[in-house]
């Protein structure tokens, strides 16, 4: 009787996240699944092929761009961790009480201004008559107006800056967690802070890390905006080619296709990246 | 063997602020001691060790270790070795990487490396665990593996930072005697600061009493217990009966005075030179006060008096009896003595009691902050 009760509880509990997970992500995904296997042979007449898989990968712009999108969001999740790590390494273990919360409110903040917004605000800066080719052209360092959009160091940058918090915040976490009198040791034992860092620090680290990077590749890998508007028309993105063949092609059986396919060959890299870095994603997640 | 002493400190100072946590400090560790500091918390014992570490800089002073001065020297260049109050064992290595780390910073080759990790740890009794898990160590393992993880850079001195706080009390007692032959054995100056003052008492060759960021007194366990200089190491080390009294004459080194109960006692002038009328403060220990149950074996002891038990704490060994003189009303605690001739004895009887002046420690009132 009361297990009964019990269970009803359980299940009453865990219905909006069942409905939730059941009706925004599942359902569309076997729809899109589905949408993804029609192949279309004539006006209104479909059969159910891996034709618009074959196409990825026969054309090369397609997979040319997913390369390029992966590599570029490696290369942002690698950046954003370079940087981020000091950030917060010196929030977590330099600093105390109100400064700390004080620096971890300064990371926070750009967030309550919206993604488009924050995208304009760096093509304010970066744009031909923006403020750092003014200022540059007013310093008599460079002779004319200098155009530092739509290239893939703006789009870098866009990505970056985006991506930070989610890479600090997961970093202070585990830094935090970690016991000062650990560094202590290690110095006293006569380690320099290099291998400190290298045998103490990052091995503790490695959970935040890898969550913080897994993170980030996916907020790159499927970032829409500031590879459209700090890359220019010309920036291939792959969500730029979903939404292409979704909107202005109205072909949804190969954007179905192309959706599916960033899903599966983003989880193969992240699979990948666990392997490499020798870490669970159970152990990451407990964390 | 040289005169050079290990470790020495020279009027040593550290502020924060305004706030002096350690004044002018000095003193000197021969080689193969057991220098405890024993202080209350707060007495500026962690900062003066942590500044012998290299992990603070002192405010004045100078620092020298085996005669040369280590102020610039920074802690992972210092010959000292420092075993942390919670151990500060690395979880992300097993015991055979955590004991052989600084060897590896040495730039030691693989080979050498675990041949010394084996052979410390067998000096410790853990041979053959190098490959395990850290925490698959129980609290006294840990402990010696936190050992020889500093001894096997045989560093010329040992800091241990209240390492046995966190360990249960039998394991604790069990790890004093441990701790002292390990040092007997590495015949390695150990530095050990403790509030505990039985950890310091059962294992120094040396303690020094730490009050409020100076040294009140060094000496061997015996000196601070039978002859402590001030009235704070008196109250400190060891149990002591307390009284205020008011200096009625003197003859010598033995003090008359009036306790603020009235009785009158015959003491000894431990401290500062006193006067008549001067107010006083009065130590004296439990297990120095004689119990029999006829008056006429205290008669002869320079203080004595009857008491009404007021209480029996028994707890094995360390019972203790609350009596109340019954002339003055004056409390006091006085150990009983577990030879059986006590044992019936309880609340209400009526009890002769009595010690010797030479046991009665005279202090000027006020001196301690």
């Amino acid at each position: 009787m009361s297990s009964d009760r019990s269970k009803l509880a359980f299940w009453l509990l865990m219905a909006p996240l069942l409905i939730w997970l059941v009706t925004l992500i599942i359902l569309p995904h076997v729809g899109m699944f589905l949408v993804s296997l029609r192949e279309k042979v004539g006006v209104r007449e479909y059969e159910t092929s891996f034709a618009n898989y074959a196409v990825f990968f026969n054309e090369p712009l397609y997979w040319n761009t997913f390369a390029r999108t992966a590599y570029m969001s490696i290369a942002s999740t690698v950046l954003t961790l370079l940087i981020g790590f000091p950030i917060a390494y010196y929030i977590a273990k330099l600093t105390r009480g109100r400064t700390k919360t004080t620096l971890f409110l300064m990371c926070l903040i750009p967030f309550w201004v919206s993604e488009l917004v924050r995208t304009f605000g760096w093509m304010i800066l970066l744009r031909e008559t923006g403020v750092i080719s003014n200022v540059l052209q007013y310093l008599g360092l460079i002779g004319g107006p200098v155009e530092m959009l739509y290239n893939d160091a703006a789009i870098m940058t866009g990505l970056v800056y985006t991506s930070m918090l989610f890479m600090v915040v997961p970093l202070i976490t585990t830094l935090d967690s970690l016991d000062d009198s650990l560094i202590e040791a290690g110095y006293d034992l006569g380690a320099s802070g290099f291998s400190i860092l290298r045998e103490i620090v990052i091995p503790h680290a490695m959970p935040g890390i890898v969550s913080g990077c897994i993170v980030v590749f996916m907020l790159s890998l499927g970032n829409y905006l500031t590879p459209i508007l700090l890359g220019g028309k010309d920036s291939l993105w792959f969500t730029g080619l979903i939404y292409s063949q979704f909107i202005t092609r109205f072909n949804w059986e190969l954007g179905s296709a192309f959706g599916f396919l960033l899903l599966g060959l983003s989880s193969l890299i992240v699979f990948v990246g666990l392997k490499l870095s020798r870490q669970s994603l159970g152990k990451t997640m407990a964390q | 063997m040289s005169d050079i002493p290990d470790l020495e400190c020279r009027s040593i100072s550290k502020s924060f602020d305004t706030f002096k946590a350690v004044r002018d400090v000095s003193f000197s560790v021969p080689q193969g001691t057991f220098f405890s500091i024993l202080g209350p918390s707060g007495c500026g014992k962690t900062t003066l060790l942590r500044m012998i570490a290299g992990f603070q800089k002192p405010s004045g002073g100078d620092l020298l270790i085996k005669g040369k001065s280590v102020l610039d020297v920074p802690p992972n260049k210092r010959p000292v070795s420092m075993v942390f109050q919670h151990l500060a064992l690395f979880p992300m290595m097993n015991i055979g990487a955590n004991v052989g780390f600084g060897l590896r910073q040495r730039g030691v080759n693989k080979t050498d490396v675990t041949k010394q990790v084996e052979r410390v740890l067998e000096r410790v009794g853990l041979g053959g665990v190098a490959d395990r898990p850290v925490s698959s160590l129980s609290g006294g393992q840990k402990q010696r593996v936190a050992i020889a993880r500093c001894m096997v850079l045989e560093p010329d001195v040992l800091l241990l930072d209240e390492p046995l706080g966190a360990l249960d009390l039998k394991l604790r007692e069990h790890m004093k005697v441990e701790l002292k032959q390990l040092q007997s054995e590495f015949n390695t100056t150990f530095v050990y600061i403790t509030h505990d003052q039985s950890e310091a008492l059962v294992m120094s060759d040396q303690i020094a009493v730490m009050n409020h960021g100076v040294f009140e007194q060094v000496g061997t366990a015996k000196e601070l217990y039978y002859e402590p200089n001030t009235a704070f190491v008196a109250g400190f080390v060891g149990e002591a009966n307390r009284f205020g009294a008011t200096v009625d004459g003197k003859t010598g080194d033995a003090v008359h005075m009036v306790t603020s109960y009235g009785q009158t006692l015959l003491g000894l002038n431990a401290g500062h030179g006193l006067s008549k009328g001067d107010k006083i403060d009065v130590f004296v220990r439990p297990e120095a006060v004689r119990l029999s149950r006829k008056s006429s074996d205290v008669a002869g002891m320079e203080n004595s008096g009857q008491g009404l038990v007021e209480n029996v704490l028994f707890n094995g060994a360390n019972s203790q009896l609350i009596l109340r003189d019954q002339m003055t009303g004056a409390e006091m605690n006085v150990a009983l003595p577990q030879t059986g001739e006590f044992r019936d004895l309880k609340r209400g009887d009526v009890i002769s009691f009595g010690w010797a002046s030479q046991q009665t420690r005279c202090y000027r009132a006020g001196i301690e902050k």
